[in-house]
């Protein structure tokens, strides 16, 4: 995908079955979880995914602006997601594109499946995700540290939402792509979990699948989910735990 | 006021409705609203079709012109896609900047388009790196009666199937060329109602839907791309039914793309 006459393309499977960097199709990138990295928003995290750098806060549930987005019967979700104009090889363009606002969008409906919105009538609770390194995957490692800054905020919700693109390269099914592989690769489908009802929130796919392969790349994620769900829970456990686990506190 | 009391009415019905199986104007599950498609239907453009899905219409004019190609893709022309949700065609639609929903369509049209190679984008190049045919393919809203999705990009791709080239009026050749248009995706699109998924949701069922999900198949078997939407989620299962019937409807579908009905 997007490699209309571009550079060579680069071996993305090695004769035994290794990618570009060693991983293995099933095999994560390395994944450092941080919450409560921010002093000025009430909840805040900061996701390091393979070469992925993003930051996440959390404000609300606060005064609603645009007064006119104020809902009688609920908290308005808001999503920002942006993209650092140093944080991709050729410059970005600052400010709001049509990427942005899609994935804004997308994100945001994600949240207003999980949230509790109703609990705070008259309410605005704004989600910032700022992509400050991007490397591929960079909406769903938005997505894993948004649900960790809105925990961290205390926003109640039914459950954390796990997140990770599939895709197709060199015509295998593999889990989270890096930025040589999405570039190169044959399809992306980046998707959230909701881990206690086993649904989806955010499903997206470009590239070319068949019924079988799309079959078992939802498998594939779900099952990435369910590793980084457990992620998640740790950095939660180690922001809020007061002494060393298993201690007094 | 009055408004929203009868919206929320409407919406637990259509959801009562779904829980026995049916819908508002008598549809099943899988069953699409009529669907005509008009082909050149704007004459300055150089190539268009009005589609109607029931009483959504949507119009989709393809205009090219030479240009430059993007600097990391000299060999190859480019492929532009917008919609506009313009006042004319809902009571909430409002004159301004694009909305995140018009943007939204535009962005899933264009996914599709462009991740089926519809157009094989290097024969659109005239001189590597110096000049190339900018196809811009607009699409406008005029009826929104629900699945917009589905609607703007039969549109798009109808249109790009009846499109010509004018490299005459452009002195870049000695004649106009049809364009080539390589494959045909066809976006099918669901929502949630309930337990129930159904296809091709009138603008009612969409304000009642909890999820929508759309899945774009090709004539080679392949699915190009999919949009989940709104809020709501779907199981994995829910997605690999909806896939299979993505295909079933993406075949009738595509004999309409290119030959147009009435």
């Amino acid at each position: 995908m997007g490699s209309v006459g571009a550079k060579e393309v680069p071996v993305l499977l090695s004769p035994e079955g290794l990618r570009i960097d060693g991983r293995k199709l099933d095999e994560l990138r390395a994944i450092r979880l941080q919450v409560g990295t921010l002093h000025n928003a009430d909840g805040s995290a900061f996701v390091e995914w393979g070469a992925n750098k993003v930051m996440a806060a959390v404000y609300g549930p606060r005064e609603v602006h645009p007064r006119h987005l104020q809902q009688n019967n609920k908290a308005v979700i808001q999503c920002k997601y942006n993209m650092a104009a140093f944080a991709v090889d050729e410059r970005k363009r600052p400010g709001l594109d049509r990427r942005s606002q899609e994935i804004s969008k997308v994100i945001g409906e994600a949240f207003e499946s999980v949230v509790f919105a109703e609990e705070y009538p008259r309410t605005s609770i704004d989600i910032y995700i700022e992509v400050l390194q991007a490397n591929a995957g960079t909406r769903c490692a938005g997505l894993v540290a948004a649900s960790l800054a809105l925990a961290d905020a205390g926003i109640p919700m039914v459950d954390l939402l796990p997140a990770v693109a599939v895709g197709k390269v060199a015509g295998k099914i593999a889990l989270d792509l890096k930025k040589e592989e999405d570039n190169f690769g044959e399809a992306d489908l980046p998707m959230a979990l909701v881990p206690q009802s086993g649904r989806l929130v955010l499903l997206q796919m470009e590239g070319h699948m068949t019924e079988e392969e799309l079959s078992r790349a939802l498998d594939l994620g779900v099952q990435g989910c369910r590793e980084i769900y457990e992620k998640m829970k740790r950095a939660l456990r180690e922001r809020y735990s007061t002494g060393p686990v298993g201690g007094s506190s | 006021m009055s408004d929203e009391v009868s919206a929320e009415i409407l919406t637990t019905h259509i959801l009562d409705l779904a829980a026995e199986g049916k819908r508002l104007d008598g549809r099943g599950p899988d069953e699409y609203r009529p669907i005509t498609v008009e082909p050149g239907f704007v004459a300055t453009a150089d190539g268009s079709a009005l589609v109607r899905i029931g009483d959504t219409a949507v119009l989709s004019g393809v205009k090219l012109e030479p240009g430059k190609p993007f600097a990391d893709t000299p060999n190859a022309g480019v492929l532009t896609t917008n919609a506009e949700l313009i006042p004319l065609s809902s009571p909430t639609f409002e004159p301004g900047p694009p909305q995140p929903g018009a943007i939204e369509v535009s962005r899933v049209v264009d996914r599709a388009i462009r991740a089926a190679e519809t157009i094989d984008l290097t024969r659109l190049c005239v001189t590597p790196g110096e000049k190339s045919w900018v196809c811009y393919v607009d699409i406008h809203v005029l009826d929104h009666s629900g699945n917009l999705i589905d609607a703007a990009s039969l549109a798009a791709v109808s249109a790009l199937a009846h499109a010509t080239v004018p490299a005459k009026r452009f002195e870049v050749a000695e004649a106009d060329y049809p364009l080539e248009v390589n494959h045909f995706p066809i976006e099918c699109t669901f929502v949630r109602l309930g337990d129930t998924i159904v296809v091709d949701p009138t603008f009612d069922e969409e304000r009642a839907a909890q999820g929508r999900i759309t899945v774009a198949t090709d004539e080679a078997g392949q699915v190009v791309a999919m949009q989940k939407g709104l809020v709501g989620a779907f199981s994995p299962d829910d997605v690999k039914d909806v896939v299979r019937r993505a295909f079933r409807h993406g075949e009738r579908h595509r004999a309409l793309a290119r030959g147009g009905s009435a």
